[in-house]
């Protein structure tokens, strides 16, 4: 375990450093002088000059990765051009956002897409499992900001169940809260509730199939002690492993997602910089994304690894 | 792996009844029938887009503007500019195409040799597979926006940004058909009679990966297209006046109340070539997987 440990924690940190050359060398590869973005009206050679030194943009480029890095380290992820107020300030401001309806998309994707897996494995060959495949196929091949459009226009602003954009922080209205994101939660959690309801619904077939299964059938259990107690501790593994799968997809979608319902989250900030190319910004936002997949996904792997011993055993060999 | 029993063929004879064993299966499937004739009509109007589109996709008129489906000339309705939805969707149906294919023949040359590779050669595995994780660290969506604020945002662009996010996928999948098969006794059995590596990849190991690969592009695909359709309906794909599905739903967002259908018909049209995608590609695994006909 141990070894598996060590062995994980080193590939995160080589992820992480290289993670970081590629958006420092990304941001260098940018079309335009930065010195010029960051004069904007005011274009003399002296205060040129004086930007120059200022952001060490004069310095070697080893010099300035190092001054990134140790920057970036501190939190200190500089200002943004277009407004000059710090970027962490924003980030921070705006994670919170994104982080609650990611966490409220997976709550809601697990629910639906176990439930629906669970059903589908039990009731093999009947309606309800034919309704529950072409729901996760459906789920898979909607484009999700069509359907958050489609919510919109027919929820919202047809029948008013929702409120159709803006954002309520929790600690100030936690039911305004919760009636904002919810919509966009569901929305979000479509295609991850599709996945989960597939894998789910495998996962459950082989272990109905499994011996041990049949002998507690045969040892007279009742059907729904069965089911109940295998859905139960399979589920979640299922759940770890696909939101593990799915972090990429599941951070792709939160940016489009707040786009449509124009929550103030980290995906609006990421679009928002990139129209204003601002550079910090999308420097900063690509590098806390990159940062915060991989620590997730480490934190994922060390759980599942928790949650099946069988992990472990491979890991070490 | 399931997938991977199914392809087990020792030398070529079982690979070809393979094949018409599969085929069979999938002529048996009306679902797999029904994916396969909505993907034909799809491709059909995106290649004769050009003379079966009642309108030019960008030809406005505005006395024609927020025309409700069914109006004659304009069987799905206009949008704010009287552009012709349908035309435009004919158009957009190309452009979605278009990315797909490209994002995943991108995919496919810069995927399959470097999963050859990671498989075969266990000395450049580990290098193969943290070059993975790195792109695997930035999520599809964040590449695609660093790689429009770098080369600017085009057809072109989202196609490689989305080619980019599916390699690591590509790479897996490869990677573990290669180490499977280079353990089947055919394939020590070339390397005694004196094979070189490249001929033992080119000629025993990639024929038979092939259907692992095939179903993946498949898989690939309407990923894709979901992904130029976000990406153009930020602004980051395909640039306007050019006409795609996802520009569409973006102009459509700011009068939808006014005009739902031009907000509806797009992402209908997106999600019925996703859907026919999906399930080619599911019909296809299940085909592919011996272990389908149990259950």
């Amino acid at each position: 375990m141990r070894r598996y440990l060590l062995n994980r924690l080193w590939q995160s940190a080589v992820t992480l450093v290289l993670a970081t050359i590629v958006v420092f060398a990304g941001v260098r590869a940018l079309p335009g002088d930065p010195a010029l973005a960051l004069a904007g009206e005011d274009r003399d050679p002296e205060s040129l000059r004086a930007i120059r030194q200022q952001y060490g943009l004069d310095q070697s480029w080893i010099v300035q990765f190092w001054q990134f890095v140790s920057h970036a380290a501190r939190g200190d992820l500089g200002q943004s051009i277009r407004t000059g107020a710090p970027v962490r300030s924003m980030i921070v401001s705006a994670l919170p956002v994104t982080i609650e309806l990611s966490v409220l998309a997976i709550l809601i994707a697990s629910v639906i897409g176990v439930g629906a897996g669970v059903v589908a494995a039990v009731r093999r060959g009947r309606p309800a499992e034919w309704a529950a495949n072409a729901l996760a196929l459906l789920g898979l091949s909607v484009p999700h900001f069509w359907l958050g459009l489609m919510a919109i226009l027919y929820l919202s602003v047809a029948l008013g169940l929702f409120p159709a954009s803006g954002f309520v922080p929790f600690f100030s209205n936690p039911v305004a809260n919760l009636h904002h994101l919810i919509l966009p939660a569901l929305i979000l959690g479509t295609g991850l509730a599709a996945v989960i309801m597939r894998q789910t619904r495998s996962s459950m077939l082989d272990a109905l199939s499994a011996d041990y299964i049949r002998t507690a059938e045969a040892k007279g259990l009742p059907a729904r002690t069965v089911v109940g107690k295998h859905a139960l501790r399979n589920s979640l593994i299922v759940v770890v492993t696909i939101v593990g799968l799915q972090l990429g997809a599941l951070i792709s979608g939160a940016v489009v997602t707040e786009r449509i319902f124009a929550l103030p989250g980290f995906g609006k900030l990421t679009v928002d910089a990139v129209f204003q190319r601002d550079y910090p910004v999308i420097q900063a936002v690509v590098l806390v994304t990159a940062t915060a997949y991989i620590v997730i996904n480490l934190l994922v792997d060390l759980l599942y690894s928790v949650i099946d011993p069988r992990i472990r055993v491979r890991g070490e060999a | 792996m399931a997938v991977a029993e199914a392809v087990t063929p020792d030398h070529p004879a079982p690979l070809r009844s393979n094949r018409r064993r599969v085929i069979r299966r999938i002529l048996h499937n009306p679902l797999a029938l029904t994916g396969l004739a909505v993907l034909a009509f799809a491709v059909f109007l995106a290649v004769f887009a050009n003379w079966l589109a009642p309108h030019e996709p960008t030809q406005t008129q505005l006395d024609h503007a927020f025309a409700p489906p069914g109006t004659v000339g304009h069987l799905l309705g206009t949008d704010d500019l009287g552009r012709d939805v349908l035309s435009r969707i004919m158009f957009g149906l190309r452009a979605s195409l278009h990315v797909g294919v490209l994002a995943v023949a991108f995919s496919l040359v810069v995927g399959v040799p470097l999963g050859l590779i990671a498989g075969y050669f266990r000395t450049i595995d580990a290098l193969i597979s943290r070059l993975t994780d790195l792109v695997l660290a930035f999520p599809f969506l964040i590449l695609a926006v660093g790689l429009a604020a770098i080369r600017g945002a085009s057809l072109g662009n989202a196609a490689i940004a989305i080619g980019i996010a599916q390699i690591p996928g590509m790479i897996r999948i490869v990677r573990s058909e290669t180490l499977r098969l280079k353990s089947l006794d055919f394939v020590a059995a070339a390397v005694v009679e004196g094979a070189g590596d490249a001929w033992v990849l080119g000629r025993h190991i990639l024929p038979n990966a092939g259907s692992a690969i095939i179903v993946q592009a498949t898989v690939g695909i309407p990923a894709a297209i979901l992904g130029e359709a976000v990406l153009s309906f930020l602004g980051l794909g395909i640039q306007p006046p050019a006409p795609s599905l996802g520009t569409m739903l973006a102009d459509a967002q700011q009068f939808a109340s006014r005009a739902p259908w031009a907000a509806v018909m797009p992402g209908v049209a997106i999600m019925l070539l996703t859907l026919a995608f999906n399930i080619v590609g599911d019909s296809l695994r299940d085909a592919l997987d011996p272990k389908a006909s149990r259950r």
